[in-house]
């Protein structure tokens, strides 16, 4: 492995997403990508009694799909990185509890499926582990309960706010050749430009994602055309045009390879105003369809930036800003031609 | 120019989505007035049936809607009523109703007592502390008022 500059790690051993595992929520299954997820449940409850229980089960679930797709039992597993958006991310350690795997809990907000991807990428190349499991899980309802309001309750939703995805995405590192490769990451610095509303992180996280994505232009000497898609996690309808004009304002143009998974998983007339969010926003939509692209071949150099709000519901009313953060990693398609 | 971080927060106003207030305040005025004209039925439907009189027809009035807002809350359907109308459905009783049930709805895995019991008035606090402290503020002006002319 070699650093290069400050922020980018560039992986010199060949280490390839053997296999993934999505599962979403209702509303995701009704949208433009839902054939490529594992499975989609009919009720936001998935079979079970609690909210909690049921991002749980959405976890459980896609790691279940993971290992059973790269053929491996949970003890064949060196080590667990997962995060979700709960207090203390219970989802994460109450999943580690049952599989018994060594267990890095991590948290990035939204960005944590980046977080944990570059550390388990960084963690195989360095030798520390053979196989290493990264996971990230977000629930609609339990979402709305800590950040915003109980889930029946009468609001108006802003048209900058977005919507939390139900969903999980678990992805296996290793080795062993596969159809996907992860080449580098690029670790981002928390930016904070001063916006205080919760119900507009799209705008908030613009400059974090901003920074990370010049950062790796920087750091690697490549130019946009280099590279099929860069996309975003959750920067949503508002968040992506300020990215884009952000860039561009210092002379980089990803205006036409640039996509955010907010919005592509979810068509424009669903009910989720400014578009998906979530750590399983930017999980699902990398580990299911750009996932299936790259192994297709069909799609050969995308980075994903996974973008993060680093505030809990008390801080907004604090009248504190809100920090921000981006990682991205950059997947190849392990396909020749 | 966006690369500004001190002034980001004006700057960046130029790429909000605008806020279509004159159609929000006609959803709000349609659905609340919709929910006041109701009231008034069952008023009148009070009074007729079962011989209330204007004033003593408030209460059963006022504990019809509140009812009927919290089976709306636990079947899942007044907070889409709610996604549409905004101030239309918050500011009637039916809002206050709502904001009670579904904290209740939330909250009961945690358990009757420390669950349901605690987080009752999560939401509905603020509008009783604002509602008893501005009565009695009022009062006491009144009061002064009475007493000087």
């Amino acid at each position: 492995m070699s650093k290069v500059r400050k922020q980018t790690w560039r992986f010199d051993q060949p280490i390839y997403l053997g296999a993934t595992g999505t599962v979403v929520g209702p509303l995701e299954a009704r949208g433009p990508l839902s054939a490529s997820f594992d499975k989609c449940y009919e009720h936001l409850h998935c079979g079970q009694k609690s909210w909690t229980e049921a991002e749980r089960a959405l976890l459980r679930r896609s790691i279940s799909f993971c290992l059973a797709k790269a053929g491996k039992a949970e003890g064949d597993i060196d080590l667990f990185l997962a995060g979700d958006l709960m207090d203390q991310t219970v989802t994460s350690n109450f999943i580690a509890r049952e599989n018994r795997i060594p267990f890095l809990g991590m948290f990035g907000a939204c960005s944590s499926s980046m977080e944990t991807l570059a550390t388990g990428a960084m963690l195989v190349d360095s030798g520390f582990a053979d196989n290493v499991l990264c996971a990230v899980s977000s629930h609609n309802a339990t979402a709305e309960r800590q950040f915003r309001y109980p889930t029946e309750y009468g609001g108006p939703t802003k048209l900058t706010q977005t919507f939390t995805v139900t969903g999980a995405g678990a992805a296996l590192l290793t080795k062993e050749p596969g159809k996907v490769k992860v080449k580098e990451a690029t670790i981002g610095r928390v930016i904070d430009w001063g916006i205080n509303d919760a119900a507009n992180l799209g705008t908030a996280m613009a400059p974090a994602a901003a920074d990370t994505i010049w950062t790796h232009f920087q750091d690697t000497g490549r130019t946009p055309d280099d590279y099929d898609l860069v996309v975003t996690g959750d920067l949503s309808g508002v968040g992506s045009p300020i990215l884009d004009e952000i860039l561009l304002e210092k002379g980089l143009d990803i205006s036409s390879i640039h996509q955010d998974c907010g919005t592509m998983i979810y068509t424009s007339d669903q009910p989720v105003s400014a578009g998906g969010s979530g750590c399983a926003c930017s999980a699902v939509v990398t580990y299911g369809y750009l996932f299936n692209r790259l192994a297709e071949g069909s799609l050969k150099r995308v980075l994903v930036v996974a973008t993060g709000a680093l505030l809990n519901s008390s801080t907004p009313k604090e009248k504190d800003t809100i920090p921000c953060i981006a990682h991205a990693v950059l997947l190849e398609s392990a396909k020749e031609g | 120019m966006l690369n500004d971080p001190k002034n980001y927060k004006e700057n960046v106003k130029a790429y909000q989505p605008k806020v279509p207030y004159f159609m929000n305040c006609f959803k709000a005025f349609l659905v609340g007035g919709l929910i006041s004209l109701i009231g008034q039925g069952v008023q009148t439907f009070y009074m007729h049936v079962f011989h209330f009189s204007k004033q003593t027809a408030g209460n059963p009035t006022v504990a019809t809607l509140i009812l009927a807002s919290a089976l709306l809350t636990g079947f899942g359907i007044y907070d889409k009523i709610a996604n549409f109308a905004g101030a239309g459905t918050i500011v009637p009783v039916t809002g206050f109703a709502n904001s009670i049930t579904s904290s209740a709805l939330e909250h009961k895995n945690e358990g009757v007592v420390l669950g349901i019991a605690t987080n009752l008035f999560q939401l509905a606090g603020e509008v009783i502390v604002f509602g008893v402290v501005s009565a009695a503020v009022l009062g006491i002006v009144r009061l002064f008022i009475e007493h000087l002319f």
